[in-house]
């Protein structure tokens, strides 16, 4: 068991980092056709030996630090952002699990490091958020007005997209009657696709996705590192490994919650007739990480599309829209445990609460108002 | 003076609808555009390997002409180096030699700094005997500062070089003021 345990643990190690290269690639070369380019090609055939080109430069740049930065911060800020990301994938599952109720669940294998985890999502939101005190730490550390700029409005952003992240789950978590990321997956995957939670949440799911796009510091939420404003953000200062660093904990963050979006909402490695609950395990590993995939492209899809907020925009759409939005959502999925009324009443609520939001908004603003100015 | 009020056209922002203030609908539409894009064919040109189709009327490094006897077709009249902006073309006349029955002057020197041209092709304009031409070839280096300036012979060696090709035929016939570079057909 124990051995086990250490060998997955050293395996998601490794592909963790090997995908965040890859995912690298795939981010230059989907940046590349949408732009009418063809992208990295140098390096190998079609290009892909620049992972290894890639690395190979982190690993070999000289590890410089600014004389006037605060030295052990500075060196100890992008680990601390590494480390938190990677620790929030010890409760992600990331293949077959089974039915965590049974006896014999915790005996056998299942493709998660930390099996039947009671509080597996609260545990992945406070480690995720201990992110941001990589970033801050490594804004201030490099003593430089731009990085510590970009570290403040991480550091805002993170705790405002927190509340609403934390919130949209929480109408999945009440249906479930569970915190464990197993659990969740068991429920959808027992009772087939119509049982996925994204038929009954798929608000929540939007709010989920536009949330933890501004977690994972992506476009268009990517205030902190904006590169017309502030340089570079909170990593100009950094350089080779250290910087490293910070990308492989963006990208594991982006990683995780993609998968966590698969777990919550598309039934995590269920899928009809491919991956059923009796079926192969593998069958179940290439749905489960496919789906990640998918959602791992649309993110990239969205980076190129949409172009960035302005920070008080960003901060009234969390406070203003996002935030009364999952709590109306949360209030209906109440009613509905409460009363025993079918769950399917909760689509058409999911969407009257998106139109009212729209209606309201479209509302033209009265010329007393003082915001009209 | 003051734009009169009449001429004055203000402009509102027109109004977002329900649909707009969804959002979805148009992040779609922007999804849809990207996505499209995708599947278009790159435009992007392997610049070493796949060379750039120059129009004929390109303006890159300066040849020299020759005449039909492969003497240089200069007549050293210093127009070029007059109409010049950049003040890149230096000049040394000498009286031509005695069996040189056409012309009185040839250049002795003649020299393009190439570093200090920005090939706006006005010497091709001025020269009165069609002696100076700018071709395709744009791709010139040098290591030092001494490798770009391009004196008569290096320049006559350009037209030895494009002269005849597809992108740089020879656009002279022989004139008033001098003789064709190419024998007539």
């Amino acid at each position: 068991m124990l051995i086990s345990t250490i060998l997955t643990i050293l395996i998601i190690f490794g592909a963790l980092q090997a995908l965040a290269g890859g995912l690298v690639y795939v981010e230059r070369k989907i940046c590349a056709f949408m732009q009418n380019r063809i992208g990295p090609n140098r390096v190998g055939p079609v290009g892909l030996l620049q992972i290894l080109a890639d690395g190979l430069k982190f690993i070999m740049k000289e590890e410089f630090v600014p004389h006037y930065a605060d030295k052990s911060v500075f060196i100890i800020a992008p680990a601390i952002g590494l480390v938190c990301a990677m620790l929030c994938f010890a409760v992600v599952p990331f293949g077959a699990t089974d039915n965590p109720a049974d006896a014999d669940y915790i005996t056998h294998y299942q493709f998660i490091i930390a099996k039947n985890v009671d509080i597996g999502i609260l545990f992945i939101f406070a480690v995720s958020s201990l992110t941001v005190y990589g970033i801050i730490l490594g804004g201030w550390a490099s003593n430089n007005k731009y990085s510590l700029i970009g570290g403040l409005r991480s550091s805002a952003q993170i705790i405002s997209y927190e509340i609403p992240l934390g919130l949209s789950i929480l109408g999945v978590v009440l249906m479930t009657g569970s915190l464990n990321l197993e659990r969740i997956i068991w429920k959808q995957a027992s009772g087939g696709i119509l049982e996925w939670n994204i038929w009954f949440q798929p608000l929540a799911f939007l709010l989920f996705m536009i949330s933890s796009f501004a977690e994972c510091n992506r476009l268009p939420f990517d205030l902190p590192e904006t590169e017309q404003e502030l340089v570079g953000g909170y990593h100009t200062e950094y350089n080779g490994m250290k910087l490293a660093f910070f990308f492989l904990g963006e990208y594991t963050h982006m990683v995780t919650s993609c998968f966590l979006m698969v777990i919550l909402f598309f039934g995590g490695w269920h899928f009809p007739f491919i991956a059923e609950a009796d079926m192969w395990w593998g069958l179940k590993l290439i749905v489960f990480v496919a789906k990640m995939a998918l959602f791992i492209v649309f993110y990239m899809l969205v980076r190129w599309t949409i172009p960035r907020f302005r920070f008080d925009q960003l901060m009234s759409l969390a406070w203003k829209v996002l935030i009364p939005m999952t709590l109306l959502n949360l209030v209906a999925v109440m009613f509905v445990k409460e009363y025993g009324i079918t769950p399917w009443v909760l689509l058409p609520v999911s969407l009257g609460i998106l139109v009212g939001a729209g209606l309201i908004a479209s509302q033209p603003e009265s010329k007393e108002s003082p915001l009209a100015a | 003076m003051p734009i009169a009020e009449s001429e004055v056209r203000w402009v509102k922002a027109p109004t977002l609808g329900l649909l707009d203030r969804l959002y979805i609908p148009a992040i779609i539409e922007g999804l849809g555009t990207t996505i499209k894009h995708i599947f278009q064919p790159p435009v992007t040109q392997q610049f070493p390997e796949e060379r750039p189709d120059l129009p004929a009327n390109y303006r890159g490094l300066h040849r020299l002409n020759r005449d039909t006897e492969g003497r240089v077709k200069c007549v050293a009249c210093y127009m070029c180096s007059t109409a010049c902006p950049a003040h890149c073309i230096d000049i040394v006349a000498a009286p031509a030699p005695a069996e040189w029955k056409d012309r009185e002057k040839y250049p002795e020197m003649f020299v393009i700094d190439e570093l200090r041209c920005i090939y706006c092709g006005m010497c091709e304009q001025a020269c009165p005997c069609d002696a100076i031409e700018l071709t395709s070839m744009f791709d010139l280096t040098g290591l030092t500062r001494e490798e770009m300036m391009f004196d008569k012979e290096k320049l006559l060696s350009v037209f030895d070089q494009t002269a005849g090709t597809e992108k740089d035929p020879i656009r002279t016939k022989a004139g008033a003021l001098s003789c064709a570079s190419e024998p007539a057909k």
